[in-house]
This record gives C-alpha cells, sequence and structure tokens, in this order.
C-alpha cells in the first residue's frame, strides 16, 4: 500500500498534467494553443537544463581529472569552484567569432548548430523520470540512436569546410571512427532491445520495474554494457578514443579553426554527448529512473522507492559518465588503425555472437 | 695509436699524421672520400660513426675537421682535416654523405654557416638560417650590419626545392635544384607551433591518408648563433650558454666546457668538486628522464603521468635551487670547480629523493608500461637499427635502446666515473618502447650513483683560484661528455688570445631529429608523434 502511494506522489506527470488542465480547463484555452504553450515551455526547460548540465559536466570532469593528477582542481572561482564554469562560459561568450579567409562560410557556420542539435534531439526521449519525459513514443530508442548520428555530419562539414588539413584529417579520422562504432552501439542496443521486447522508452523502463535488465539478462547483457561502453566512449569522441581532436596529433582536430561560441558549441556538445550516452546506458542496463530493487527485500525495495526518480536517473547518469571521464585521463590514446581493428575485428563479431546468444537465452526463458 | 697512423700513412702517403689529444689526419681534399670510405670500412679501422663536422675559417684557407669515432675498436677517436678547394666565393670539399649517414645534416650546417659547398651532397640547403640570409655568419669576414640582414616581421619565403652541386663524370659540377616532395604530396606542417613538437621544430610530413611518405625536418626556429657569440666573449662568458642548449642537460653541459676549458688551461681541481660535478649530473639526468617521461606519455594522451612523474622532477629543482640559488639556468659549474659550496641540508634532501625513487619507478612501470593501449603505441614502433642509430648519430639513451653501446661515462670514462659502480642500461629492439624503458631504468643506475656519493662527499676547496681573464695557448682541443640526451662534443680552437677563435658544439639532438625521417617512412601521424617523443630531442640544443 505504502509502495504505490509513495509512487503516486513523486510522478511527476501529476505535475504536467495540472499545467495542461490549468491551460485547457481553468483558463479555457483551445487545445492548439495549449500545446504551443507546453512546447514552449518544454523548450526553455530544456535549453536551461541543457546549459547547466553542460556546466556542471566541465566541472566534474575537471575534478575527477585533478583527482586522477594528485592535483585540486578549479577552487578560486566560488566554494569549491562551483562557479568556474559559469566564469568560463562567459568567457566564451563574450569572445569574438573570427572571421576567416577561404572558408566556406555557409557549412563552416553550419557545422556547430547541427553538432548540438543532435545531442540536444537525444533529450527529447531520456527517462528523467517517473512521468517525466518530452516524447513518448513507440521507437524512442531507434529515434535516439538516429538523432545521434547527425552529429558526424557537423564534425565532418565543420573538418571540411574549415580549408586546413589538419581539420580534414580530423574530420576524415572521425568520420571513420564514428560509422564504425555506430555499429557497435546499434547491436547493443538492439541486444537490450531483444530482452525488453519494445522499443518505446517508458515500456523499457517499465520492464526493469523488478530487476535491472543489467541483471535480468545477465551475461550476453553484460556483454553488451562492457561493448556499449566502449563504443559509447568512441560516439563521443572522448580518451582514448578521442583521435578527431587528437591535441597531440592534429592541434585540435576538426575545430581548430572556430573560435568563440561557435568552439562553445562543439565543447558543450562533447560534454552533454556524454550525459546523452550515460542517460542510454542507464535506460537500456540500469532501469532508467527506476530505483535499485533487489526481488524479495521488501524492506529495502520501499527505503529505495522513496528517492525521487529523477534523483536515481541523475545519479546512474553520473556514474557512468564517472566511468568514461576515468577512461580519458587514465589511458593513452589509440591508434587510427588499432581503432578501427578493435571495432571490425572484435567489437562486430562479439556483438553479433552475443546478439544470438541474448536470443537464445530469451527463447530458452534462462533470464532472471 | 701508432699502427693506426702506419697504416693510413701506407694507404695515403698524402696524409699528414699529427697527435693532438687525438690523432689528427690532415688530407687533400681529392683524396678525402677515398680516405673516408677506407676509414669507416677498412676492418682495422673502422671509424663508423661520425660525431661531428666542425667548419673553420682560418682566414687564409677554409676547411673543416672531423670528428669519428670506433664503436668496435676500443672507441677511439680520430679527427681528419680537410682544406677546402676553390676561392672563398665558393669553397668546395666532397661530400661523405654516402659514408656516415648522418653527414648530410653535418654538411648542411657547415655550408649554412661557412658557405662550404659539399660536392655530391643531395640536399645543400642551409639548416638553420632562413634562405635570404646574406653571408655567412661564422666566417671571420662575416659583416654582421643589422641592416645587411634586418629583422623582419614577414614570413620566411619558402621553397619546394632545394639545391646540389653534383660532380659530373668529366670533373665538371653542375648545380642542379631538384624537388623535395613530389609534385601532387599533400604535405601537412607540422609545427612550428605544435604542442608535440616540444618546441619550435617543423615537420613538413607528406602524408598519404594517416601514412607518412616523407619528412622533411625545418629546424632554426630557436637559432641564437652561440658560436658566432662565443667568439666575441672570454671564457668564463661563454659558460653560461651552456644552460641554454638542452637546458635539462645544463649542469652536464657546463661540466663538459669546463673540462675542456680546464684541460686547455692546465687547471686541476679538487676532488670536492668533481664529485659535486658528478651528482649534479646525475641529479639532471633523473630529473630530464622523468620530464621525458611525462612529456613523452602526454604525447601519446596519458595526461596524467605528466604529474607522477614531475613530482620527482620538483624535488630535484628544489635541491637545486638551494644549493645553484635557480631552478632552470643554474650556471653551476665554473672554470676551477662550481660557483659555490653544497647547501648544508644537500646530503639530507638527495637521501630523502633516493628513498622516493623506487616506489615511484615501481609505480609508472604499474600505471603505463603495462597498459595494453601504451604498449600498442610504442611497441614495435620507429625501429631503428644498431647500423642505422651508428651511421646516423643517434646517440644517449635513445642509442642504447638499439644496442649500441654509446655511454660515454662507461667507454671513455671522464671524471670519477671510473671509480664509480653503475650499469650501462642497452636494450636491443631499438623501437619506442625500448627507448622508453633504458630512460626508466637509467634513472635507477644514477641513484645508484648517487648513493655511492652522498656519503663521500670529500671536504676542501670548492673551487680553485682561476684568473679572471683566462688567456688559453694556441691550440685545439677536443672534449666529449655524456648529456641526458647521449654524447655531446665540444671542439675548441684558440688563437692565444683571451677568447675562442672557435668553439664548435656538438649536440646530441641534431642527429637525433636528423633520423626522424628515415624511421617514420610508411608510419602512421599517430606514430611521428610517438617517434618523435621517444627521441627525446630539445630544440634549443638542436638550433643552438
Amino acid at each position: 500500500m505504502i509502495l504505490t502511494d509513495i509512487t503516486e506522489t513523486l510522478n511527476f506527470a501529476n505535475v504536467t498534467s495540472a499545467i495542461d488542465n490549468l491551460l485547457e480547463q481553468t483558463w479555457g484555452l483551445p487545445s492548439w494553443a495549449a500545446t504551443t504553450i507546453e512546447c514552449v515551455l518544454v523548450g526553455v526547460g530544456l535549453l536551461l537544463v541543457y546549459a547547466l548540465l553542460a556546466l556542471f559536466y566541465i566541472l566534474y570532469e575537471r575534478k575527477i581529472c585533478a583527482y586522477i593528477q594528485c592535483r585540486v582542481g578549479p577552487v578560486r572561482v566560488g566554494p569549491w569552484g562551483l562557479l568556474q564554469s559559469f566564469a568560463d562560459m562567459f568567457k566564451i561568450l563574450i569572445k569574438e567569432l573570427i572571421d576567416l579567409k577561404n572558408v566556406d562560410k555557409f557549412l563552416f557556420a553550419l557545422a556547430p548548430y547541427l553538432v548540438i542539435i543532435a545531442s540536444m534531439m537525444a533529450f527529447a526521449v531520456l527517462p528523467w523520470g517517473r512521468g517525466l519525459q518530452i516524447i513518448d513514443f513507440n521507437i524512442g530508442i531507434f529515434f535516439l540512436v538516429a538523432v545521434s548520428s547527425i552529429g558526424v555530419l557537423g564534425i565532418l562539414l565543420a573538418g571540411w569546410s574549415s580549408a586546413n588539413k589538419f581539420t580534414l584529417i580530423g574530420a576524415m579520422r572521425s568520420g571513420a571512427q564514428m560509422v564504425s562504432y555506430e555499429l557497435s552501439i546499434g547491436l547493443s542496443v538492439l541486444t537490450m532491445v531483444c530482452l525488453s521486447g519494445t522499443m518505446s522508452i517508458t515500456g523499457i523502463v517499465e520492464g526493469q520495474n523488478r530487476l535491472w535488465y543489467l541483471f535480468q539478462g545477465h551475461i550476453p547483457a553484460i556483454i553488451a554494457f562492457v561493448i556499449y561502453l566502449i563504443a559509447a566512449t568512441a560516439e563521443t569522441n572522448r580518451g582514448p578514443f578521442d583521435l578527431p581532436e587528437a591535441e597531440s596529433e592534429l592541434t585540435a582536430g576538426y575545430h581548430t579553426e572556430y573560435s568563440g561560441i561557435h568552439f562553445g558549441f562543439f565543447y558543450l556538445a562533447e560534454y552533454l554527448n556524454l550525459f546523452v550516452v550515460s542517460g542510454v546506458a542507464s535506460l537500456l542496463f540500469l532501469g532508467g529512473w527506476q530505483p535499485l530493487h533487489i526481488p524479495g527485500w521488501e524492506g529495502f525495495n520501499d527505503v529505495m522507492n522513496h528517492v525521487p526518480s529523477i534523483v536515481w536517473f541523475l545519479i546512474k547518469c553520473f556514474v557512468i559518465s564517472y566511468i568514461i571521464i576515468w577512461f580519458k585521463w587514465t589511458f593513452p590514446r589509440l591508434r587510427i588503425d588499432s581503432l578501427l581493428k578493435l571495432e571490425w575485428k572484435y567489437l562486430l563479431p562479439i556483438n553479433l555472437f552475443n546478439l544470438v546468444l541474448m536470443a537464445m537465452i530469451i527463447f530458452c526463458g534462462w533470464t532472471l | 695509436m701508432a699502427n693506426i697512423q702506419e697504416k693510413i700513412a701506407k694507404l695515403f702517403p698524402e696524409a699528414v699524421c699529427e697527435q693532438f689529444d687525438t690523432l689528427q689526419v690532415t688530407i687533400p681534399d681529392s683524396r678525402w672520400h677515398d680516405l673516408a670510405v677506407a676509414l669507416k670500412e677498412d676492418p682495422d679501422l673502422c671509424y663508423d660513426y661520425l660525431i661531428t663536422i666542425v667548419g673553420m675559417d682560418w682566414k687564409t684557407s677554409m676547411g673543416c675537421v672531423y670528428y669519428m669515432m670506433s664503436t668496435t675498436r676500443g672507441n677511439d677517436v680520430i679527427a681528419v682535416k680537410v682544406l677546402a678547394t676553390g676561392d672563398r666565393e665558393m669553397p668546395m670539399i666532397h661530400s661523405v654523405y654516402d659514408v656516415w649517414a648522418v653527414a648530410t645534416l653535418y654538411e648542411r650546417e657547415v655550408y649554412d654557416f661557412f658557405g662550404i659547398v659539399f660536392v655530391n651532397n643531395p640536399d645543400m640547403r642551409r639548416l638553420f638560417l632562413n634562405i635570404d640570409w646574406i653571408g655567412y655568419p661564422l666566417r671571420k669576414d662575416y659583416n654582421d650590419d643589422p641592416n645587411i640582414n634586418p629583422a623582419t616581421t614577414r614570413s620566411e619565403r619558402q621553397s619546394d626545392f632545394t639545391q646540389s652541386w653534383v660532380e659530373e663524370p668529366d670533373g665538371r659540377i653542375v648545380k642542379t635544384e631538384p624537388r623535395i616532395f613530389a609534385e601532387d604530396d599533400f604535405v601537412v606542417n607540422i609545427g612550428p607551433q605544435h604542442p608535440s613538437t616540444h618546441g619550435v621544430l617543423r615537420f613538413r610530413t607528406a602524408v598519404d591518408g594517416e601514412t607518412i611518405k616523407k619528412i622533411d625536418v625545418y629546424m632554426g626556429y630557436i637559432h641564437r648563433g652561440v658560436e658566432k657569440l662565443s667568439e666575441k666573449l672570454t671564457y668564463q662568458q661563454t659558460l653560461p650558454f651552456m644552460d641554454r642548449l638542452d637546458y635539462f642537460s645544463a649542469h652536464n653541459y657546463h661540466h663538459g666546457l669546463c673540462r675542456l676549458i680546464e684541460r686547455a688551461a692546465g687547471i686541476t681541481i679538487s676532488r670536492r668538486a668533481e664529485v659535486i660535478r658528478v651528482m649534479m649530473d646525475e641529479l639532471s639526468r633523473i630529473a630530464s628522464h622523468c620530464l621525458f617521461m611525462g612529456t613523452f606519455c602526454m604525447d601519446l594522451g596519458a595526461t596524467s603521468m605528466l604529474f607522477y612523474t614531475l613530482r620527482v622532477r620538483e624535488q630535484i629543482l628544489d635541491i637545486m635551487e638551494r644549493t645553484c640559488g635557480a631552478r632552470m639556468t643554474f650556471n653551476y659549474d665554473c672554470i676551477g670547480g662550481v660557483m659555490q659550496d653544497l647547501d648544508s641540508n644537500f646530503q639530507q634532501d638527495v637521501k630523502d629523493l633516493l628513498a622516493v625513487i623506487p616506489a615511484n619507478i615501481k609505480e609508472y612501470n604499474k600505471v603505463f608500461v603495462g597498459n595494453v593501449i601504451a604498449k600498442q603505441r610504442m611497441e614495435g614502433i620507429g625501429h631503428l637499427s644498431k647500423e642505422d642509430a651508428i651511421a646516423y648519430g643517434v646517440t644517449g639513451p635513445s642509442g642504447r635502446a638499439s644496442g649500441w653501446s654509446c655511454d660515454l661515462r662507461k667507454i671513455r670514462p671522464y671524471s670519477i666515473y671510473p671509480e664509480l659502480e653503475f650499469d650501462e642500461v642497452l636494450a636491443t629492439e631499438g623501437d619506442a618502447m625500448a627507448r622508453f624503458k633504458v630512460r626508466l631504468e637509467e634513472i635507477v643506475q644514477s641513484a645508484r650513483i648517487l648513493e655511492q656519493l652522498v656519503d663521500n662527499i670529500p671536504e676542501g676547496e670548492y673551487c680553485v683560484k682561476v684568473p679572471k681573464v683566462l688567456k688559453l695557448p694556441v691550440g685545439h682541443w677536443w672534449e666529449m661528455v655524456e648529456g641526458c640526451r647521449g654524447v655531446f662534443g665540444l671542439y675548441l680552437e684558440s688563437d692565444g688570445s683571451t677568447q675562442p677563435y672557435r668553439l664548435k658544439i656538438a649536440p646530441p639532438c641534431l642527429p637525433a631529429a636528423g633520423v626522424v625521417d628515415h624511421i617514420t617512412r610508411g608510419m602512421k601521424i599517430a606514430d611521428l608523434i610517438a617517434i618523435g617523443g621517444s627521441l627525446d630531442y630539445i630544440i634549443p640544443d638542436m638550433d643552438r
């Protein structure tokens, strides 16, 4: 009894339907107007969350990196350096956008927007909390995979339109890398969709009410999780897969020529992509916003239910992000040929085998 | 030594042999190439390592002094003096680029400073100065009026061509202008402003996708003309330049020049000063190798390693600061000993350092060397065979990683090194990993040397009395010491005045940069960074 009560009060659908009621019934607006206002509200909210998350992630990475490198990280601006990223972002906002000769001006200006739009669109289907989701439709996870690969287009355009040999090499590397690793991401997502039996985000999350998929699918799910983590790191161009922007080889790779907020867009998008891939990992493997439930431990499960669902989701994201950041600051960078070898000779065959294994396990009913 | 003299006299009756601090053979240019081949190939001579080429302007004549070492036969050094033919407009010597590979680079340097043309050398461009420079600075009649070569804010003129003087079969000498790269090569400029060249060095890299086809090393961006400047200063005043070549081997280089001048002036220094100098050399070596590991790992993308290695380096710099009063340009060794006595806490500081080194070495091995990606990036990358290492004159840890026993502290021991117990670190793989591991192990050996010395610093004066203005007798001298990056050679010629007539510095980093093209061909761009990092060159050292 208590369990349902708590989840009901923490359901964000209550808030959203209250707003909807207010607009349509109390104020008597027509439904098209109500929808427009709701869309604007969602857009503003999204932008705000987007900016705040990016700022948080910059600080988060700097602190973790400092910890790994026996330093303290930013401490001067605000308590524990909390305001450091605000200062940095303000600085980047007031920087001049340098006009370059010989660049393809339209594509050069378009590229950073493509990159940032791709990561922003992925936000639409992330399961933020119980009932807190921007759009819920039956191919949610497919949509997510689709929009996140628009980003590579922006990177290719940036590298090509800059009229610089370093950026061109960076874009070439990036193209090869992201197209290859998209396969691994796709296949490990597919493995988990097999297990869940649905592509709807709500469906996937609800399916993990009893137990997270990572445990439900045991061996193949864990393999898929590891592969997903590796591929996601490559997909977000982060170390040790940061070849497109390998600073010791290509100065800054594809975004060498960008300045001011256009550079800032690439920079933000990188952090937001980190959040998006962590979000997808927690959605597919760690139950999205579902609390940690252990079958049979009723008291424990009950306590877990008292934590708001959005907190669960964010904690899971930050933990997975921590692992990916940890990779970056402890591993040296791979070389382009070994990077592609890793994908095509190891990850892809393992992934295909894993998909078959998962299908067999589901067929035999060996899931937990 | 006598039988070498006989052997050369028998083969080349026109050669004149004299004994200075090394055996010196004087030979006319027409026979020089034959002598070079004989010196390298003859099993009784076997001078396979060309240490340096000293360009000389004796006012009445011009020429070169070549210093060579035999790596198989007792590591003895021979000098060959060759006078240039032709007038001062265009003096000429035959090139020996086909005998010693490194000569290609050294001959360019001599051409740059003296205008001596090396016939048959395929690449006779200037090496350091820009291509429109007027005059040859190290000639004694060089006009250094700033209006002739004004400082310009314009970009340096670039050329896709080099020049070469080739001798036709009928003896005529013809100038040709071959292309450096093929016409449709995709050439990427890596440097001079690039995070991984460790200074202002520029690689013009022809690439095919990610694969490197050819590299043209373009240097001289930090050339300060140390050799030219030294000719107008007293001997004491030339010393501070040694801090500014390879700034991580500042003590070692000072040690070399001080030894050279002291030997020339007949000064004997106290035992205490010798011990202090050697201890400082070894501390520098540890600090230098620590920094190498940090920056090398950073080049490979493992940024965190830098902080772990800098911890040890900081501790060493603190020790040096307390004794020398500086953390970078120490200017500590001076003629007659060292500048000031050791800090009262020096021994304890060194002991503290020695206590933390083993744990740190263990940590470096655990954190980086065993890493699977690190292995992939380093093993088998930039393979340099022992023969190539000798031919290209790559000394120091990089040479030893190829199996070439070239540690002067062992093979031609100087100062108090003969009394000390340590091992020369050798590896056979010759790849980037071997170069990394040799340096790691050299830290351990340097720590061993320090352990033996730290409790045995004898009492005595730290500096003997030396006249404020030193006058050296007429003559010339040759000295080599082991810097942190390899053989550091010095040639000094005196005309009896208070200033050096010619001071030639043979740095270890110049050949290290020269070999990059040879070992990167067919590798990836990322490998260029790994190879460049593992060779560990210091740009101010090669540019001087």
